[in-house]
């Protein structure tokens, strides 16, 4: 048996073995982080939320993906039958792609290569296909310019993230995120992750990744008063149940680069207790509560401010940034902290 | 070649099993659900008007404005990549160099917002 496993065909089983347990983590955080973000706006609003379906509520994303399984998928007349298809594909799958390379802790991660980063701002980058396929399949009037200023304000605030995180990588020197989660160990626990001498560029991405999420308060694209549903509105059923679940992985995967970048993955904050993939868990669900309540919480911005936000107040300070970290980092300035390979971490 | 493959294998085999569960989704609806479309069920959706024309009209040229920016600093940014895995080693020719670049990158910046291409009203 164990002979089975070293050939070619025994490895593949095993890779997809791990793939599917990769899929079912991320269905099962998209089911319970759906409904934590029901309940989170509901608290903040001082409703209940979703209390009715099982205990608590909490069988309601089961039978909401129940009921958008036996609706009828409307195919809008006018629509290019298979763009207006393969658009939800594309939106969900890429966000769930990105994820081969997320690591867990040290070992747990499907693909460990030696361009993780790249390789994620490359599949996120993609993702815009989705939304401007979908937008323009419809072919109707308010999904068109949905997806036309979903598209703008996603690329738009991708240069920034791609900025920051070229702040990280000149700290660690590597696009690996193991070694960067590594850079990151030191003796003072959480005052040793890359938050503290990232600080300013930490709320940038967040923010940013608000935006290229399309996310409250940056969600113009389903500007519900303006633009009825954005991208969205002629999609029904399962279609719509892609776009949804595309959405969440890819706010899981900006809650998880948070955490991998700036907030040490699975290192423990204190120094002493042991490190594990339950911390890398526990922060992602901590920015994901952020998530959830930014969105309880901000009014929407309107379009020009959020370009101007962008373009105008994003893009040079990110850019800045490099500058001020690579100033840094060659003067190794600070005992190091911005060039962690040269201080041997 | 052989640890080229199995590094990327998994990443295949992922973006495999996600379009795998995707398109069962999809057909699920589309076997299980009741599939009745009429004239009206199907027209574009313009809050009860029947659609007025084409909806693929003329949009306005910022969009197209705003792509060619993202370009522009998108590039930059592949340009950085490498750079900044190889900063320890390019010592200071790299390091200058870089900035100078980023030097002449920000000038054109600074023109763009003159110019008021980043401009939204």
């Amino acid at each position: 048996m164990a002979d089975f496993f070293s050939t070619g065909l025994g490895i593949a089983i095993i890779i997809l073995a791990q793939c599917l347990l990769m899929a079912i983590f991320l269905l099962l955080a998209a089911y319970f982080f759906l409904y934590a973000d029901r309940k989170v706006w509901a608290a903040v609003q001082m409703r209940r939320g979703p209390n009715v379906v099982g205990v608590f509520g909490l069988l309601q994303s089961a039978a909401d993906m129940l009921k958008l399984v036996v609706k009828e998928v409307v195919i809008p007349a006018g629509a290019d039958r298979t763009v207006f298809l393969i658009a939800p594909l594309v939106a969900f799958a890429l966000p769930m792609a990105a994820w081969a390379v997320i690591p867990f802790n040290e070992t747990w991660v499907l693909a460990d290569i030696n361009v993780a980063i790249l390789y994620v701002f490359a599949i996120s980058s993609l993702e815009v296909y989705g939304v401007i396929m979908g937008g323009w399949a419809s072919n109707s009037k308010y999904p068109f310019l949905g997806s036309l200023r979903s598209a703008a304000q996603m690329i738009s605030y991708e240069v920034s993230i791609g900025f920051i995180i070229i702040g990280v990588i000149i700290s660690t020197g590597s696009l690996n995120f193991g070694e960067i989660v590594a850079a990151q160990d030191g003796s003072y626990g959480l005052f040793s992750w890359y938050w503290l001498p990232h600080l300013p560029m930490v709320f940038l991405f967040f923010v940013s990744g608000l935006a290229e999420t399309n996310r409250p308060p940056f969600d113009l694209p389903e500007a519900e008063s303006e633009l009825v549903a954005g991208y969205q509105v002629e999609y029904s059923s399962t279609p719509f149940l892609l776009f949804m679940a595309g959405e969440y992985f890819a706010m899981f995967l900006i809650c998880a680069l948070t955490t991998l970048l700036f907030f040490g993955g699975w290192l423990s904050p204190i120094p002493g207790l042991p490190d594990g993939a339950l911390w890398f868990i526990a922060k992602l669900s901590f920015f994901f509560l952020i998530f959830a309540m930014v969105k309880a919480i901000t009014p929407r911005y309107r379009y020009d401010q959020l370009m101007r936000l962008g373009w105008k107040v994003f893009l040079p300070l990110s850019l800045a940034w490099v500058v001020i970290v690579s100033f840094f980092a060659h003067f190794e300035l600070f005992g190091g902290a911005y060039a962690r390979w040269a201080v041997g971490g | 070649m052989q640890a080229l493959a199995t590094e990327y294998l998994p990443i295949l085999l992922f973006l495999g099993v996600a379009l795998g569960l995707g398109l069962v989704l999809m057909l699920a609806a589309m076997i299980l659900a009741v599939r009745n479309p009429d004239p009206e069920k199907v027209s574009a959706y313009e809050c009860g008007f029947n659609a007025f024309d084409d909806a693929r009209m003329k949009f306005d040229v910022r969009f197209y404005l705003v792509s060619i920016l993202f370009i522009i600093f998108d590039l930059e940014v592949a340009f950085l990549f490498p750079w900044a895995v190889a900063f320890r080693d390019i010592g200071d020719v790299g390091f200058w160099s870089m900035m100078v670049f980023l030097a002449v990158l920000t000038v054109g910046f600074a023109y763009e917002w003159k110019k008021g291409a980043l401009e939204w009203e």
